[in-house]
């Protein structure tokens, strides 16, 4: 993985001397508040419904096992013991005292790490697919192009106060595993006569008014690739609108002006952005990529043994095929029954560190469903890594079933929310604890979020839940038939609302309806593609 | 008022007309740009202008850095002035932006300034200014 | 009834007013009635309060209790984890909220 140099250090460092200079003269009352919050928010800092909330990056979701040890210290040290992994492949801290803060990024910083611009109306942390570097199924690893980009997007002197939020994501595969239709751009990687370039998707996000990007441009190559995103987000600076902050993201802009018109405006920017030489030569990207080559896979290639029962259930749901014979994809469940998906103590974390440098070549994954993967093991060694994830309550091999459920903090934590997401996410963890059951139902990703800011993604759920506030009480509205996958897909409201237990009856009772109206291997979200919303909507409201 | 100017030449002595009252005249050598003013219409006037001022109503609004490039990158040499709600933490960027002058409502601590403009001297992207990029001094 | 609420600066701490200071504990807030901005404006200004707001409450024996469950998750603490809560120990705490 990308390792620092003296420029990438000296950059963080000097940024944590600056936000140490806001904070003091914060405190000392030489700006107010409403002076301050574009600052601290450009740095990660939120005032939240309990204290400050940090939000630390980890850019696209990759970190080594002293990085993590490092957040596991954040957790121990500045905050109550815990971080919330979150669907940005970012950890979030709850507890965070401003007075601190300077301290904690400055430790942040002696292990690579910061939180820049994990908030604010500027480029947020770009994300990428868990599985790069370890799937089959990439035409390369997207991950230099997403570090080359978090290079470019970092303090852009342009694009720092943009009318919203701009958020990135890049993958390699036709299979998407990061939502990346869902994003304000999303990159495919792609090879056109044996030459490397991008797809280019713009316009896409959820939030309230939930859109799938349009392709902008099928192919960019590797040395344009700067110049036509500069062009994209000029257009999108200088047209945005900032007249209603919920329609002020680019979603909004492309959908107002047409595909087309954004195209031919992008074109004309970049036809002039190309003449200033922004872009940096291919040796960049070489010297980038050099960080992200293969390991040195040396384990042969054993089947493990599955004679332990629960392994063997482990094994199937949670472990995928690595691109190299030998080794194994493992999944990490952070949705324990009953427990609040993404979150993780010290302790847990301390464990995921250990098991990534002892087995996956020091490097572990941030899933934007708010898992963990440890992306390069030995099959081997399979068995001694799932003893030590059971040990440590890590082991639920519920992948991408029911219960692996993505859930916004919600009410419990955000003063955006108008309902409380982690119960309804437990409540029906616990109705579908049986793990045959689960397993029997299949895939079936559920996606809960506490308002229409849509943080849990729930418009991209196969099921969706949307909290509301009804006169001061929280209700919650169903979706069905959404997909972040490449069958991208927005969900569709069933009909009125629920209360607390109501919404998990209704979930049962579409999973029932399911299970009685299925066909062959077909997923949830096929047989509702297959025989729409009436069946369920029957089942559900009688 | 103009309090931070980062310029030799003499501070130019007409007040800015609007751009619209500039397209419809021809002798102003001074133009202010509001947030939604094109930019790129003074591109054929450039060397007629000694000062073009970049209104900042609200310092949310990044428009005006998009603007201040634009101008730049077509070769303007004049002052690029940022007016209006500029606090100390915006400078840094909009003089990477090409502003070279800075007329804020409220008043900057100057000493403030200097530290925002002294607190990193590395970038990762060319911008309007001098400013050598990192990728550029990785490999020359 | 009227409640002062914030933040403490340097902390980030819920905090509520008190006729007199700041309180971690919702069960010491007054009623500031209509003269709240006035005092919102002070405290803040001296910087002894960081984003102050006025929320309703209704008055209980066991003391002010806000009128939205948002403010009474903010009053007391997360629901899903009453161990981080104000009141770690007490079983009642969390069907206050609700």
């Amino acid at each position: 993985m990308y390792k620092y140099d003296n420029y990438d250090q000296a950059i963080v460092d000097a940024r944590v001397a600056e936000f140490r200079d806001q904070v003091n003269r914060r405190m000392a009352g030489e700006i107010t508040e409403d002076q301050f919050k574009p600052l601290r928010l450009m740095n990660g800092l939120y005032l939240q419904l309990h204290a400050y909330m940090l939000r630390v990056a980890i850019p696209y979701g990759t970190l080594d096992s002293r990085q993590m040890r490092m957040l596991a210290h954040i957790a121990r040290k500045y905050d109550r013991d815990y971080g919330h992994f979150t669907t940005r492949q970012n950890i979030q801290y709850n507890w965070i005292k401003l007075e601190e803060c300077a301290d904690l990024l400055e430790e942040l910083a002696s292990v690579e790490m910061h939180a820049i611009q994990t908030s604010g109306n500027c480029i947020r942390n770009i994300s990428s697919d868990q599985y790069a570097g370890a799937a089959a199924d990439e035409v390369a690893d997207p991950r230099p192009w997403a570090e080359l980009l978090r290079q470019w997007s970092t303090f852009h002197p342009e694009f720092s106060y943009l009318p919203r939020k701009f958020k990135i994501a890049v993958i390699a595969s036709p299979e998407d595993r990061a939502a990346m239709r869902l994003h304000d751009i999303g990159l495919e990687l792609v090879k056109q006569d044996g030459e490397l370039g991008a797809r280019v998707f713009v316009g896409g996000g959820m939030g309230r008014t939930p859109m799938i990007a349009p392709e902008i441009n099928p192919f960019v190559k590797a040395d344009d690739l700067l110049s036509y995103i500069e062009a994209c987000l000029r257009v999108y600076n200088r047209y945005g609108r900032r007249d209603n902050i919920y329609k002020a993201r680019i979603k909004i802009l492309v959908h107002e002006i047409g595909a087309d018109e954004y195209r031919r405006q992008v074109a004309e920017e970049f036809a002039h952005v190309k003449t200033l030489g922004i872009d940096p030569p291919l040796a960049e990207l070489e010297r980038i990529s050099a960080f992200f080559a293969a390991p040195a896979f040396d384990a042969a290639d054993v089947e493990p043994d599955r004679s332990d029962p629960d392994f063997a259930v482990w094994l199937d749901q949670n472990v995928k095929p690595h691109k190299q014979a030998g080794y194994a994809i493992v999944n990490i469940s952070l949705k324990p029954i009953g427990g609040i998906p993404g979150d993780a103590s010290s302790a847990q974390i301390d464990v995921m560190a250990d098991l990534a440098e002892k087995y996956s070549f020091d490097e572990l994954r941030v899933t934007h469903a708010q898992n963990i993967v440890l992306p390069h093991v030995a099959k081997r060694d399979l068995y001694a890594v799932w003893q030590a994830l059971r040990e440590a309550d890590l082991a639920n091999a519920n992948l991408d079933l029911i219960s692996d459920i993505i859930a916004c903090p919600g009410l419990d934590y955000c003063s955006l929310a108008n309902a409380r997401s982690i119960p309804i996410a437990q409540k029906i963890a616990t109705r579908f604890a049986d793990a045959e059951r689960q397993r029997d139902v299949g895939e079936l990703k559920l996606k809960i979020s506490g308002c229409i800011n849509a943080c849990g993604h729930h418009h991209a759920g196969h099921i969706g839940i949307l909290g509301v506030d009804k006169k001061g009480v929280e209700n919650y509205q169903l979706t069905l038939g959404g997909s972040g996958a490449e069958d991208v897909s927005i969900g569709k409201i069933t009909g009125p609302g629920f209360d607390e237990d109501g919404i998990v009856d209704a979930v049962e009772k579409a999973v029932e309806k399911y299970r009685e109206l299925r066909e062959g291997d077909e997923r949830f979200v096929d047989t509702y593609r297959r025989v729409g919303m009436d069946p369920f909507k029957e089942a559900i409201y009688g | 008022m103009v309090e931070f100017r980062y310029r030799d030449d003499e501070v130019t002595e007409q007040p800015s007309v609007t751009l619209d009252a500039f397209l419809d005249q021809s002798n102003a050598t001074a133009v202010r740009l509001e947030p939604d003013d094109d930019a790129r219409k003074l591109i054929p006037f450039l060397d007629r202008l000694t000062l073009i001022e970049v209104a900042f109503p609200k310092f949310r609004d990044g428009r005006g850095y998009s603007s201040a490039r634009i101008l730049r990158e077509a070769g303007y040499t004049g002052e690029l002035r940022a007016q209006g709600d500029v606090l100390v933490d915006q400078i840094a960027f909009m003089r990477r932006c090409g502003f070279d002058s800075f007329a804020p409502e409220g008043s900057l601590n100057p000493d403030a300034v200097e530290r925002a403009l002294s607190t990193y001297d590395q970038f990762y992207q060319k911008a309007a200014d001098a400013a050598v990029p990192v990728w550029k001094l990785r490999h020359g | 009834m009227k409640l002062l609420t914030g933040n403490e600066l340097g902390s980030g701490a819920v905090t509520w007013w008190t006729g007199s200071g700041w309180s971690i504990h919702v069960e010491d807030a007054v009623d500031v009635g209509e003269g709240g901005e006035s005092i919102l404006h002070a405290e803040e200004g001296a910087r002894r309060v960081n984003a102050p707001y006025i929320i309703d409450a209704i008055a209980t024996p066991e003391g002010p209790r806000p009128a939205h469950i948002k403010d009474r998750v903010r009053a007391l603490g997360p629901t899903v984890r009453p161990d981080l809560t104000l009141k770690p120990a007490d079983p009642a705490a969390g069907d206050w909220i609700i």
